[in-house]
């Protein structure tokens, strides 16, 4: 391991690192905003649950324990909106800032003081957002897709939510931005695009992802505030417009956001499978395609959301048959990673158990989505319980528990000291064990017939109802070991000895020390090892 | 999901089976090699990687392919049904519904039919936020309704759904109709009940639309056209003599007696 780069880090003292409060609020650092961004992604998920479990305690039995109707349609609302936007996404981005200068060798990421911008909003849009639960009249309760003319009918919380939303927004345009400059501009030489890690690929199709569709919810969002103060008529069919066009504009955002929350995650699980099974990647230049693929059919989707608002019958089957075909490249995904696990040497420490469960648990939301694909079978399950089940199986055990697996693979690497591996084990069966407890038997509800966004339901739904409360529950609970083991290892976990964390690991942030010196590669490693984290 | 009474809910539910069997075999095979994997290839049973596997051509092509076959096999079926569900030529009735906060207005098109159907009252009570009435006391709860739509069997119905509100959404699964009802649009949907099959059919609203979304059920009496047509008649009456029907005595006038909410 005598490689150039070692003496670099020797001297690297001089840092001319900040300290005390000035070294956060003034971050410039990848690593200090990706820790941020991961800190805050944690407190937005557990917001966010603490709002799942009101829900789920109040559909605990029928009739109305609880919350009245309102307040439960406003924490639905939030719970969509906080969980995605303030979630999972800013996970992402926190895990890019951290990875992103690691894995491609560079110092840090290209524009650092607009990555400080785009962390720094953050907490001004959910301020923003979570205020309105404190303002008369009522908080924003028309759902996280806020459909007009519904999410019109709410006083003083509209306003407050459309500038939330054009927050994120700004924030998550300014961070594509950042990773897209990144990625084409901060290379080591040698680190050619087809040699990048996937989760360098997955993130930069993310991004152009993020900046092709975030003007667009922006601009619904507009739309409709003009419409509310200021007499326009962009979705008011009395003054001659459209409120299907609202759902058009939404879901070409919305349909292409899902895949900017699951892509990453398909980059993450590409890492942890191969270190796993100590065997390079399968198939890594057709995964770079596959991911390419779903990005552009993303784009021509969106009205699989819409089969029963009355299109012609030629766009239902054209939103059909384009829907259908990202089966092609996501199964092209799932078949890889099972060829990389085949004839593997497999070990299971807490990565590779998220992504495992991630591979089954994945597969299911996608088997839902395919049978969600075909319009007829929609007409059923559209606006049911059998949706809600859909999505969080693609959301949760998708993108939720990729983000997991992300944190306790990196983790040795950013705190240089190892997790209680027991533990993280507990925290993987709990999840898995009781995440399943919770969603599959909504897959039930929703084909008897139980719609969602409902707080309220007909006494045949009881039983699964409870069971899947109950699941709520313990998944919430369990989640609360997350931070825990996370505070315990950067507190007192055992050093890492050497770089690799992993036996089985490979790619350029195994090459530098644990932790990482505070500016990552100032450096740029060597050709050779880059050839030899790029071996696939 | 139900098979349902009438032409397009079976067809619905053939092709949810399909779908459904497709993604079990599907899902066999893919779990069925990875399980292989996770038990077999695992390095405390001293497995030893083959770091050489890492591209195959062939194979990928055939894993492309196969899927791709699969869909076909999926859409053909579908698009043939989605097709022949949404024909709404040659309805034999029409009947408009419009949807408010919180309720459904069903008109019976070329007549002077015309009623509101809101939450039954027994429910309406128990609903409320501590109302300490135990739903499982309450008979149909929250699927009962004060003025149930009243279709006649055998014949086909085209339903123009419509909003003067907020979006909402008219869904009845036995019936397999699900349609939105949009302010400024009127959406078509047409379907036929099987002559054997008269009965109470119930569903909801299913698309959020404000506080008492959940509070707005859809119930619908289908009898046979006989009873539908003196039905019609006896509305048709009243309603020419200006009666304006209470809730309770409409529900006892309806052919089918059966005590409602």
């Amino acid at each position: 391991m005598a490689e150039p780069h070692v003496e670099t880090i020797a001297h690297a003292d001089h840092e001319h690192m900040p300290h005390g409060w000035r070294r956060w609020v003034f971050a410039t650092n990848h690593k200090d905003i990706g820790t941020m961004y991961l800190i805050a992604s944690c407190v937005m998920f557990f917001i966010g649950g603490a709002a799942a479990m009101v829900i789920r305690a109040e559909l605990f039995e029928p009739g109305m324990q609880l919350v009245d109707p309102g307040v439960f349609n406003s924490l639905t609302t939030l719970h969509g909106l906080i969980m995605i936007f303030g979630a999972i996404m800013p996970a992402w981005v926190g895990l890019a800032n951290w990875m992103i200068p690691l894995q491609i060798g560079a110092p840090d990421m290209a524009l650092p003081r607009l990555n400080n911008l785009s962390f720094w909003i953050l907490p001004f849009a959910f301020s923003l957002l979570i205020a309105t639960f404190f303002v008369p009249g009522s908080a924003p309760a028309g759902g996280w897709t806020m459909y007009p003319p519904l999410t019109l009918q709410f006083g003083d919380s509209f306003p407050m939510l459309i500038f939330a939303i054009h927050l994120m927004g700004i924030s998550s345009i300014l961070g594509a931005i950042n990773v897209i400059v990144t990625i084409m501009n901060m290379r080591a030489p040698g680190m050619t695009l087809l040699r990048m890690p996937l989760f360098v690929w997955t993130w930069l199709i993310t991004a152009f992802l993020l900046i092709a569709v975030m003007p667009v919810l922006a601009g619904a969002v507009t739309m409709m505030l003009t419409d509310h103060f200021f007499g326009t008529s962009f979705f008011n069919a009395a003054g001659g417009g459209d409120p299907v066009m609202f759902q058009h504009i939404f879901w070409f955002f919305g349909h292409p956001e899902v895949y900017i929350m699951i892509l990453p995650a398909f980059g993450v699980i590409s890492e942890i499978i191969p270190t796993f099974s100590r065997k390079p990647l399968f198939g890594y230049e057709a995964m770079v395609y596959a991911t390419a693929s779903i990005a552009f059919l993303s784009f021509i989707v969106w009205a699989h959301h819409m089969f029963t608002v009355g299109l012609p019958v030629s766009a239902q089957l054209f939103f059909m048959f384009s829907t259908m075909l990202i089966a092609v490249p996501t199964g092209v995904k799932v078949f890889n990673w099972a060829a990389t696990m085949w004839k593997g040497s497999l070990s299971f420490e807490p990565p590779m158990l998220f992504a495992v469960a991630f591979l089954f648990l994945f597969s299911i939301g996608g088997f839902s989505g395919l049978m969600l694909a075909l319009v007829p079978a929609d007409y059923q399950y559209h606006g049911t319980y059998f949706v809600v089940a859909h999505f969080h199986y693609v959301l949760v055990t998708g993108a939720a528990f990729a983000i997991m697996g992300a944190v306790y693979y990196w983790l040795p690497k950013w705190s240089g000291r190892m997790y209680d591996m027991a533990l993280a084990k507990w925290h993987f069966w709990l999840s898995t064990i009781f995440v399943n407890v919770l969603f599959f038997p909504q897959h039930f509800l929703g084909l008897a017939g139980m719609p969602r966004r409902t707080p309220d339901y007909a006494v045949q739904f009881t039983d699964w109802n409870q069971v899947s409360s109950i699941g709520g529950f313990a998944f919430g609970l369990s989640q609360l070991l997350l931070p825990y083991i996370v505070w315990k290892c950067v507190r007192s976990g055992k050093p890492v000895e050497g770089n690799r964390a992993w036996e089985g690991a490979h790619g350029l942030e195994w090459e530098l020390p644990s932790p990482p010196p505070f500016h990552s590669w100032t450096v740029p490693p060597s050709e050779a090892l880059i050839a030899r984290g790029a071996e696939h | 999901m139900p098979r349902g009474v009438t032409n397009v809910s079976r067809q619905i539910y053939g092709l949810h089976m399909m779908g459904f069997w497709v993604c079990v075999g599907i899902a066999a095979v893919v779990f069925g090699v990875m399980t292989w994997s996770l038990i077999f290839h695992r390095r405390s049973r001293g497995a030893v990687a083959d770091v050489t596997m890492v591209h195959n051509t062939k194979v990928e092509i055939i894993w492309t392919a196969i899927p791709v076959i699969i869909l076909v096999g999926m859409a053909l079926p579908a698009a043939r049904i989605l097709v022949r569900i949404n024909n709404n030529a040659h309805a034999q009735l029409n009947i408009r519904i419009t949807g408010f906060q919180w309720g459904w207005q069903y008109q019976y098109v070329g007549t002077p039919v015309s009623f509101i159907s809101k939450l039954g009252y027994r429910s309406d009570r128990a609903r409320q936020l501590d109302s300490g009435i135990n739903p499982d006391t309450v008979p149909d709860y929250l699927l009962t309704v004060d003025h149930p739509l009243v279709v006649p069997t055998g014949t086909k119905i085209r339903l123009l759904v419509t909003s003067v509100d907020v979006i909402h959404s008219w869904w009845v699964p036995d019936f397999g109709v699900k349609k939105d009802a949009i302010p400024g649009f009127i959406n078509e949907v047409s379907f036929t009940v099987d002559p054997n099959k008269p009965g109470t059919y119930r569903g909801q609203c299913t698309e959020l639309c404000g506080r008492d979304h959940a509070y707005m059920p859809v119930v619908v009496r289908a009898v046979s056209p006989a009873q539908f047509a003196a039905w019609l008649k006896q509305e048709e009456a009243q309603q020419k003599q200006g009666v304006n029907l209470s809730a309770q005595q409409a529900s006892t006038q309806a052919p089918v007696a059966e005590p409602t909410g």
